[in-house]
């Protein structure tokens, strides 16, 4: 129960501070984007709360305005691969046969590959070759998005799988069919809701999965491209600064952590309570 | 056994040759080719240069007639070279698997120690429970690199007590070995925890303590080892895991290995190289998640049945 709290406690706050970020904007007066280079590293002081950065641009604001980005890559793979990884883990338990087989050693060998390096690969393909705009924080959200996807669904396959298989074997099953219900009806109407509980929880961990790697990626400078905040970005700038502006590394961070955290205790509480 | 391992190393046979003609194919859609990287770099190259380089290389053939070249040259042997650092693909890749290998060994091998002890800590001692479930939390979260970045502040740059990155001696060794271990402990301690929970409360347990046996003994030598077994299963799964965590410890402390010399040639548009590394990471990293399986099977004789 502290855990299910706790979780959805800093989820809401950091929620909150990313939908208060214009509003935050237009009191401090700044933009988060624009460089204002006769106040480089200013101290925090109450016109930036958090000081500023190498250009001059406020900290705090750039937080926020990162918060928006990685809550919505979060919540959008998270939205997207749950989706994907439902519809197929239900396919293959339902269908069985060759489409069960193909779908889960396909699983297999996505998870039985190294991660990052492949995502570094397909992070780096030019987006103007696939005839989309280049450098717009939003074509850079929805390509993370679409990347990140690409191997999310793996575990949500799985688990529905299992779930889905273990349903199937029960009576209920058996008489839904006698009673006449279509095979889409049992699907949709009766498996699906029981085993929405590990789905959920699932869903909840592609969350904190999606923003690790997300910032993981913007980190290397294959994610969100600045000037656009992201907590990714912000991190990787501050790297070069080590030496003269440390403090710089220490917020985004942070933000990172406290969000996956969050996320993750959401999750444990959520199955611990059923 | 044999017949199962001969298949499943077909199957890795067949995910690479896909994974090289997927990754070929991503390849060519990136920024830049080799002739505009030439045009760039000396300005009294022209547009027709480019064109007759573009001949002269074969990359003005199309993308799939490239791919049969370049495999059949692999498979004969040929594994070309590395535009970025004008060597042979081999003498690149060999130096880096070992030098990620020790990396990655020391840190499995403290990760999977330190996790598990306190994992067993956590089920034997239930008062340190949620000390250990709260650090847990805590280090699954961080991201590695800028747990990273953290050391490097505090160790390298405040301290100055060791480097801040390279491969001299084995202090360098310390920062990304400290940075991939509180990364990857998190999964032994929970399933260590949970494991050890479980078996403490089954009976032949309470049969041990009641002939007398001290808490030690029975908690190793009779629990543990019943315990250890899916904690397996975790290591077999964090495989794919490690190198991710190779690529960024790697770049962060700016330490030659497989994961850097990944993220240099992609970033470098070093096609060879880029493509053989990966595979090379795939391929090991496979072999390691087949390796924990068997032990897995060996271990426990029910599962091949």
């Amino acid at each position: 129960m502290i855990r299910l709290r706790l979780g959805a406690g800093l989820l809401g706050g950091i929620a909150l501070a990313a939908l208060l970020a214009p509003a935050v904007a237009a009191f401090l007066g700044h933009d988060a984007d624009l460089p204002d280079l006769f106040n480089r590293f200013a101290p925090p002081s109450l016109a930036h709360p958090l000081g500023t950065d190498d250009l001059g641009r406020d900290m705090l604001l750039r937080l926020l305005y990162g918060a928006r980005v990685s809550l919505t890559v979060g919540l959008a793979v998270a939205l997207a691969a749950t989706g994907l990884g439902t519809a197929l883990g239900l396919l293959a338990a339902w269908r069985g046969g060759w489409v069960d087989a193909v779908l889960m050693r396909l699983a297999d060998g996505l998870l039985s590959l190294p991660a990052l390096p492949l995502l570094v690969v397909l992070a780096a393909v030019d987006p103007a070759r696939l005839g989309l705009p280049r450098g717009e924080a939003s074509t850079d959200i929805l390509r993370i998005t679409v990347i990140l996807t690409l191997f999310g669904w793996v575990g949500v396959a799985r688990l529905a799988r299992a779930a889905a298989l273990s349903e199937l074997a029960k009576d209920y099953v058996a008489a839904a069919r006698v009673c006449g219900a279509s095979e889409a009806r049992l699907m949709w109407r009766h498996i699906l809701p029981n085993i929405s509980g590990p789905i959920v929880v699932a869903a909840t961990l592609a969350v904190a999965g999606a923003i690790l790697s997300e910032s993981t990626l913007s980190f290397l400078g294959l994610g969100i491209a600045p000037p656009a905040a992201s907590w990714g970005n912000m991190l990787s700038n501050a790297q070069e600064l080590v030496f003269s502006a440390p403090l710089g590394a220490v917020w985004p961070g942070l933000a990172i952590l406290l969000t996956v955290a969050g996320c993750s205790l959401l999750a444990d509480g959520l199955r611990r309570r059923g | 056994m044999p017949r199962m391992i001969a298949l499943r190393l077909l199957q890795m046979l067949v995910m690479l040759v896909l994974l090289s003609a997927v990754i070929w194919l991503l390849i060519g859609l990136m920024p830049g080719d080799p002739a505009d990287l030439a045009i760039a770099a000396d300005p009294r190259l022209g547009p027709e240069d480019a064109a007759r380089l573009r001949a002269l290389h074969g990359l003005d053939r199309p993308l799939s007639e490239r791919y049969l070249a370049w495999a059949s040259a692999v498979l004969g042997g040929q594994f070309g070279y590395s535009r970025l650092f004008s060597q042979p693909v081999t003498a690149l890749l060999w130096p880096a698997l070992w030098s990620s290998l020790a990396l990655l060994g020391l840190a499995l091998g403290l990760s999977a120690g330190i996790g598990i002890g306190l994992g067993v800590l956590a089920a034997a001692r239930p008062r340190f429970a949620p000390g250990v479930d709260a650090l847990a939390v805590l280090a699954q979260s961080t991201p590695s690199f800028w747990l990273g970045m953290l050391l490097i502040i505090l160790f390298a740059v405040t301290l100055g007590w060791l480097p801040a990155g390279g491969a001299e001696g084995w202090t360098s060794l310390v920062l990304p070995v400290a940075t991939l271990v509180v990364v990857n402990l998190a999964a032994y301690a929970r399933h260590a925890a949970s494991a050890m929970q479980e078996v403490l409360a089954l009976p032949y347990v309470t049969t041990a303590r009641a002939k007398g046996l001290s808490g030690a003994t029975v908690l190793w030598r009779h629990a543990f080892p019943n315990a250890a077994l899916p904690l397996l299963t975790v290591a077999a799964l964090d495989a794919g895991s490690l190198v991710s965590g190779a690529l960024v410890t790697e770049t962060i402390f700016a330490r030659p290995g497989m994961g850097k010399l990944i993220y240099d040639a992609i970033m470098g548009n070093d096609y060879n190289l880029a493509l053989l590394a990966l595979l090379l990471a795939a391929a090991v990293t496979m072999l390691a998640t087949l390796a924990a399986d068997m032990a897995q099977r060996w271990l426990d004789p029910r599962l091949s049945s």
